[in-house]
């Protein structure tokens, strides 16, 4: 299963170690400034039960994403996420019964200090910022298709940032705004947070009254073979049409691609939280291409084109039923992908906060 | 034959566009109340309709609202997004409000 979760940290396979960390990011909690009514820390994510068919293999993976956040002060945030995912699946050969693994792992660990009102420094094990899919639609209450885009791996750095990071809002108005950011992330082969040397960063530039973003991002890794990646994105979420387009190109020393995805929910008959209202039409087209033969970069090692179809329905309750189907072609062999999955998002206070 | 097909993916992408901005509706205008409003009132409601846009111009471009959280982890929130999403100081303050009126 492609999974972003496990695909940002891959080496992540003691548990032990794992929920040592977890207890860690807890001790960081329980230590936090409560605050005055509205400064609490928080638990949040995702849980959700998903299934895929690839290739006419099934496999079912439970899964739960939290994250906890929680202010120290008045300028510092500290923020957590982790993922326990447990994967079965048949056991092949006409044997009865199923095969399971398990994963838990930290995705991010950082501080958060807000330094400037246009910069915030950030330190600890974070997402590398590399256009736009890693930071903002992985977890699993937020992603419209259970799979990461084909090209999810450049720019990651094989895995994730473990340094510092500016980034904030260099300038801001009701007509337009450019963010920015900038890391440089050492080389780790600590089993929890690994990472690897590297600097790069993203400029965008957000159209509030046109809804339209657009952006570029560039890193480059610094050790073994130093190479580049560069990417670019565009969304567009026109005002009033429920409707959302995203785009993201990237490219890398070995390969390039991008995806495009659309979806969309109509007011037309009672409005968003009616009957009709609720479903959620998805599509997404992507081609990679490879560059040459060197396949190091996590892309299929041959060009390739997909699309995917969705239908989720959003339930009351922060509930969402995701299910799509994907055909993918490439001279390696063409093959359809069923998902369906049911995820529920979970947000509440870490424990009773002063009133 | 991969070609004929992405052809036609790409015109059903182009269809949805084209329907979605069809189906975008324009806000009923808003009226100017005639009833006096003492200042203090326009001004937070001011700041609440701010913070509104503010909300649906960031927030949801990523993911749907939630149905509902408590008060008490309303800062933590916001300033969770003001990180993750590179607001600034004063739309954080807005968004607050917003979630605090």
């Amino acid at each position: 299963m492609r999974m972003a979760c496990t695909i940002s940290k891959p080496s992540f396979h003691s548990s032990t170690r794992s929920i040592l960390c977890l207890i860690f990011a807890l001790g960081v909690l329980a230590t936090a400034h409560s605050g005055l009514g509205q400064d609490t820390p928080l638990i949040s994510g995702g849980a959700g039960l998903l299934t895929e068919t690839n290739g006419g293999k099934t496999t079912y993976n439970p899964i739960i994403e939290p994250l906890l956040a929680a202010q120290l002060g008045k300028k510092v945030l500290v923020e957590s996420r982790a993922a326990l995912l447990e994967s079965f699946s048949p056991k092949g050969g006409g044997q009865p019964g199923y095969d399971h693994s398990h994963f838990i792992g930290l995705t991010f660990l950082q501080g958060d200090y807000i330094a400037t009102p246009h910069a915030t420094v950030v330190g600890g094990e974070f997402l590398i910022p590399f256009n736009t899919y890693n930071e903002r639609l992985t977890p699993i209450w937020i992603g419209n298709f259970q799979d990461a885009p084909l090209i999810f791996p450049l720019g990651l750095l094989a895995s994730g940032g473990l340094g510092g990071m500016v980034r904030g809002n260099a300038i801001a108005s009701s007509r337009y705004s450019i963010n920015y950011n900038y890391f440089y992330s050492t080389r780790s082969g600590n089993e929890q947070f690994s990472s690897s040397r590297g600097t790069g960063g993203r400029v965008g530039l957000y159209l509030p009254e046109q809804r339209l973003e657009a952006g570029f991002s560039y890193d480059r890794i610094l050790q073994g073979t130093h190479e580049n990646f560069y990417g670019t994105y565009v969304w567009w979420e026109p005002e009033d049409a429920a409707f959302r387009l995203r785009s993201e190109f990237g490219r890398g020393e070995h390969a390039q691609g991008y995806w495009v995805e659309a979806d969309y929910r109509t007011r037309a008959f009672g409005g968003l939280d009616s009957i009709i209202g609720r479903f959620e039409p998805v599509l997404r087209i992507q081609q990679t291409f490879r560059l040459n033969t060197i396949a190091s970069d996590g892309l299929p090692p041959a060009n390739t084109q997909r699309a995917d179809f969705g239908l989720n329905y959003n339930l009351p309750h922060d509930i969402r039923i995701l299910t799509s189907y994907a055909r993918q072609f490439s001279t390696t062999g063409n093959h359809n992908v069923w998902e369906t999955g049911i995820v529920y998002r979970f947000l509440f206070p870490a424990w009773k906060g002063r009133e | 034959m991969t070609s004929k097909y992405f052809l036609f993916v790409v015109l059903v992408m182009a269809s949805v566009s084209v329907l979605a901005l069809a189906a975008q509706k324009s806000d009923a205008p808003v009226t100017a109340s005639t009833t006096k409003t003492p200042v203090a009132t326009k001004r937070l409601l001011r700041q609440a309709d701010e913070g509104q846009r503010i909300f649906e111009q960031n927030c949801t471009r990523c993911h749907a609202s939630p149905e509902g959280f408590s008060p008490r982890i309303s800062g933590t929130i916001v300033r969770h997004m003001r990180v993750r999403a590179s607001l600034s100081r004063h739309e954080e303050e807005a968004l607050l409000h917003f979630f605090n009126p």
